[in-house]
């Protein structure tokens, strides 16, 4: 096991732990810049859409994982994203490039609308709210047919940059590929400022960080506004490359499966949300292909792929709470002390008592 | 108009008010925020709509063995699974129930098909004019049977050795233990109590409404009606779910028809901002 004797608190913010890590990562960017060539378009489609995902769980992760502040409604914000894009580019013909930006302030500017419940409610009260939020976004696309389509939905192109025809889903992949990139750099600077510290002091205890100085206000706010900022992008970059979006794609089950990807990637981590994202928008292919390994009566039947992802969130919680990334990191563990491991090492500890779970 | 959408609504209300019940139930005494509480409620139904209809089993001895199936149900799904997660962080918990609706409704689609069947009604016969106001014998029934489920449970709580056992599990987990209740029992108990509310609520909901797979989304609009009253309290849960479902009614009556639809989230929104702990709610102090 390695030893790292830090000599500042600046250390504690580094970028990269070890220089050894940054090995890992350049190799991981020469693989995914190196994939569309041989992976062909299908797979290339579907790692698009995995790195969108990625930026939302990001953003959702920011929210639920940091500060702890559940949201059952962000599909909403993708939903505002998405329309936003298609609205200016479709309807009134601006460039996919203003558009974007736009996505993520539009649906950052919603999000504060929602701080006057978010701040003074908490846990279940605000799960409740941000899912009827979701439920009115719904009712709004619906009933608001000038900008949204309404049932008919919208149909999105793929965006040009320049002379360049973006049309390909092997060029689409690079723009997200960019843009996934930057947004978890982003992410990781959050998180390793005085802005994440403060989020996750929220978390762990309002009175304790209150009583630090840090404004709980303000810091929830932020908490929103960002994720929602995340949201809208993921949102604008998902309508050009599905082609179309109609009120069907931001429903409820959109926002349970976004936080799916966090619990089932790991929650508070960057690289919990990467992994989560991508192990879930794969998940459908995956069960594609072991439903041939099944009995004909069983993987023949209308509900299996329900069943098999409601069945994967239980036994995810039930098993492995801290998700794939905690996994990741017992293994890792596990190999680096190697002789002396122990099966409670990582054991997680209980409340069972009222008292001590009141925060 | 306004008082038949009036008295509708409080049948709608009554049906929001059984499944927040069921919600109640299990926070209070497991700390659990059972998202799968409409799911239960479908199984229930359908676990009807099957000893009717291919068993050919009279009504009322089919609500009886209803309510015993999905009370063991309760008990295995306790048993089995809810036991090991006792103490997890809520969110998880609410991650889990989830994933146990999506679970239970995809496997209700391989059992009983996606189709939608007609539930048949226990009455039946010429609604009952009162003044200018005709009441369907459907709507007098839910009432009725609400009033009368409510009626019992506050019995069973307040007199039965049982139900003081589960006010005390409720209140202090720890003291109740200390004073010789089986405190793992109760948690049973419960489920299989808020299991059997849920299938009474299905009985009473699927004759007006219907019987299909998805009907357990109608526990997502049960959710503001618990919140409205306070999540954690009983007679909250009660008045909660008769507002929603009257205000939702009226609002589908007065106001454009695609408001009746969020106008549950919109009270709630309203009420929340000025009141956040819901009407009969206690704002619980934290300590540090």
């Amino acid at each position: 096991m390695k030893f790292k004797l830090k000599k500042s608190y600046m250390e504690d913010l580094k970028l990269f732990e070890y220089k050894s890590d940054m090995v890992g990562y350049g190799v991981l960017l020469v693989f995914l810049f190196i994939f569309p060539s041989w992976a062909g378009n299908y797979w290339t489609y579907n790692l698009t859409l995995a790195g969108i995902y990625c930026i939302a769980a990001l953003g959702l992760n920011i929210l639920t994982g940091y500060t702890g502040m559940i949201s059952l409604g962000h599909a909403a914000f993708f939903a505002i994203g998405a329309y936003t894009v298609g609205y200016m580019t479709t309807i009134l013909g601006h460039s996919f490039w203003i558009a974007l930006p736009l996505a993520g302030f539009a649906a950052a500017f919603v999000g504060l609308s929602l701080v006057l419940p978010a701040l003074r409610l908490s846990g279940i009260y605000l799960a409740i709210v941000t899912m009827g939020f979701g439920f009115i976004i719904d009712q709004v696309i619906l009933e608001w047919p000038e900008v949204t389509g309404g049932a008919n939905g919208l149909l999105i192109n793929r965006p040009t940059l320049g002379p360049l025809s973006l049309n390909s889903d092997a060029s689409y992949y690079y723009v997200v590929l960019v843009i996934v990139i930057l947004f978890v750099l982003l992410t990781k600077n959050i998180v390793r400022t005085s802005l994440g510290r403060a989020l996750v002091a929220v978390r762990d205890s309002e009175v304790a960080a209150q009583s630090m100085g840090i404004p709980l206000a303000k810091v929830k706010t932020q908490a929103f506004v960002i994720s929602g900022f995340y949201a809208g992008i993921a949102g604008g970059l998902f309508a050009p490359l599905i082609n179309f979006i109609g009120p069907d794609n931001f429903t409820i089950i959109e926002s349970i499966n976004l936080i799916v990807m966090i619990i089932v990637g790991g929650l508070a981590s960057i690289h919990g949300s990467i992994f989560g994202a991508i192990f879930i928008t794969l998940l459908s292919e995956f069960i594609r292909v072991g439903k041939d390994a099944l009995p004909a009566f069983l993987s023949q039947q209308v509900g299996f792929q329900g069943a098999v992802y409601g069945l994967i969130i239980m036994l995810f919680i039930l098993f492995e709470p801290m998700g794939i990334y905690g996994r990741y990191l017992k293994i890792k563990y596990l190999f680096q002390v190697f002789p002396i491991y122990r099966k409670d090492t990582f054991r997680r500890e209980r409340k069972f008592q009222k008292a001590q779970r009141t925060r | 108009m306004f008082w038949h959408l009036f008295i509708s609504g409080m049948a709608l209300g009554c049906v929001y008010a059984l499944i927040a019940l069921g919600f109640v139930l299990i926070y209070k005494a497991t700390e659990v925020i059972n998202f799968a509480q409409g799911e239960f409620m479908m199984v229930g139904a359908f676990v009807a709509f099957s000893l009717i209809h291919f068993a050919h089993i009279p009504f009322w001895i089919t609500v009886i063995l209803t309510l015993l199936i999905m009370g063991a149900f309760g008990v295995l799904l306790d048993r089995l699974v809810m036991r090991f997660l006792v103490g997890e962080p809520a969110f998880s918990l609410v991650m889990f129930t989830i994933g146990l609706a999506l679970f239970l409704r995809s496997v209700a689609g391989m059992i009983w098909s996606t189709d939608t069947f007609a539930f048949p009604s226990p009455v039946s016969g010429e609604a009952i004019q009162l003044g200018s106001v005709a009441i369907a014998p459907g709507d007098m029934l839910v009432v009725g049977a609400t009033a009368m489920l409510v009626l019992l449970l506050y019995l069973f709580f307040r007199f039965t050795n049982l139900g003081i056992a589960l006010q005390a599990t409720s209140q202090n987990q720890f003291a109740a233990y200390l004073m010789g209740i089986n405190v793992e029992g109760m948690f049973s108990v419960v489920w299989a109590l808020s299991a059997m509310v849920a299938a009474v609520a299905g009985i009473l909901l699927a004759p007006t409404l219907f019987l299909h797979k998805d009907m357990g989304f109608i526990g997502l609009k049960a959710f503001p009606a618990a919140v409205l009253g306070g999540f954690g309290s009983i007679p909250g849960a009660i008045v909660g779910g008769l507002i929603i479902g009257i205000s939702e009614n009226l609002a589908g009556g007065f106001l454009p028809p695609w408001v009746k639809d969020i106008f549950a989230y919109l009270v709630l929104i309203a009420v929340l901002i000025v009141r956040p702990e819901g009407l009969f709610g206690i704002h619980e102090k934290k300590k540090v």
